[in-house]
């Protein structure tokens, strides 16, 4: 229980061992642990602005979104505009062509009325002449009688 | 002590028995093997276990030994961090021998007191104590160790007339010079004294109460000595922290200059 030598030798190996520790033990350790926890925070820092430019990114879709959406609406506004206009115009293009061809059929009609009048005309003529000659007995001579012919036909007409 | 142990038989002889180291050499010059050797083989453990875990240290995912060491790494350098201001490449590592080896040390009280001894009476050994911390040369070694530091730095730190100064002008200014010195006198040196030996009575005692169980019939012994290990365990760990962090503060203080 005295005390003796032992304590020389312990004071040795204690000497000893916390120079070991200090040489080879506690720099790799406690490096690698400072390492790491700047690893740590820098991976924590890189999150955090990965996070902020999500949050950024976020944003400018939602606007880029925003922008599309009114200029889809702006773009169907035209053409519903667009193809008001052009049924309008084509409609009046139809009335256009309706009336054109009512025209048409009206002058057509106006032209066979006119034939037919015409035809007529001749045929009461020419009855109108035939009888005459029986009345008269005689032939009329066509040349003779050409102005009270077409006198008698213009009356008709 | 020896001689007594042949002579006492019974209880006392056994306590005695348990008590003694395996010595060679008479008087001053007598060195305690066993002490000797538990506590080299014990520093040979912790520097393997740590020497390991710093080869293969990656700041990376840690593996069960690295994640071990760090742990203790992170314990004694948060103590450090705390209590000592200066900026010194010793203290940690220092810190972190201490703890480790006093904890180990104090380990062996948790061995069944009988088996050590009864291998080694197998073996053709006579005495031996496994406990190193029961041995006031190991834990006065490591006193003075620290002692000694704690005069360097102080001295380094300081400058010998600024420690000086601090030894006669303090606390009570330079009409009281040799009452001052008296006390910081006392105050130093109850330092080692006091680390040395509130380590050593304390697994001194621990280690007795494990022997006074033994000594009990075996089927009380359980009863007694599970609970006690079970304290023990809470002892071994404090008498290592408390080590630790006087030393700690102790060289804390050398380096405060007034």
């Amino acid at each position: 229980m005295s005390i003796n030598a032992t304590l020389i030798g312990q004071m040795i190996t204690f000497a000893l061992l916390v120079w070991f520790t200090m040489k080879y033990i506690w720099p790799p350790l406690f490096d690698s642990l400072e390492e790491r926890k700047k690893k740590i925070s820098d991976g924590l820092a890189a999150a955090e602005k990965g996070q902020e430019e999500m949050h950024l990114a976020e944003k400018k879709a939602k606007g880029v979104l925003k922008e599309a959406k009114e200029q889809s609406s702006e773009i169907v506004n035209l053409a519903q505009k667009r193809a008001n206009e052009i049924v309008e115009a084509s409609k009046d293009t139809a009335k256009k062509e309706g009336e054109r061809l009512i025209l048409v059929a009206k002058a057509q009609i106006e032209q066979e009325k006119q034939q037919a009048k015409e035809g007529l005309r001749k045929e009461v003529a020419a009855l109108a002449l035939r009888a005459a000659e029986q009345i008269l007995g005689a032939e009329v001579d066509k040349t003779k009688h050409q102005d009270i012919l077409s006198k008698i036909s213009n009356q008709l007409g | 002590m020896a001689t007594e142990a042949h002579a006492a038989e019974g209880a006392t002889g056994y306590i005695i028995h348990h008590l003694t180291s395996l010595t060679v050499g008479e008087g001053f010059w007598a060195l305690n093997l066993d002490t000797l050797f538990f506590s080299a083989v014990l520093g040979s453990l912790f520097v393997w276990f740590f020497k390991r875990a710093a080869e293969k240290a990656t700041a990376g995912v840690p593996g069960l030994v690295q994640n071990f060491a760090e742990m203790l790494i992170e314990f004694v350098d948060t103590q450090v961090k705390d209590s000592f201001h200066g900026k010194n490449e010793l203290i940690a590592p220092l810190a972190l021998t201490i703890f480790c080896w006093v904890f180990l040390w104090n380990f062996m009280d948790l061995f069944p007191v009988d088996i050590l001894p009864l291998i080694g009476s197998l073996m053709g050994i006579e005495y031996l104590r496994v406990v190193p911390s029961t041995d006031l040369n190991a834990t006065f070694a490591m006193s003075i160790s620290v002692f000694c530091l704690i005069i360097f730095y102080s001295i380094k730190i300081k400058g010998p007339w600024g420690f000086a100064k601090e030894l006669m002008f303090q606390p009570f200014g330079p009409w009281l010079l040799p009452f001052n010195l008296l006390l910081k006198l006392v105050e130093e040196i109850a330092k080692p004294i006091s680390l040395a030996l509130r380590l050593f009575g304390n697994l001194y005692a621990g280690e007795l109460i494990f022997i006074l169980i033994a000594l009990l019939p075996w089927y009380i012994q359980p009863v007694l000595s599970f609970p006690w290990a079970i304290f023990h365990i809470l002892i071994i760990t404090l008498q290592a922290f408390i080590f630790m962090v006087l030393t700690i503060v102790y060289l804390g203080m050398a380096h405060e200059d007034h």
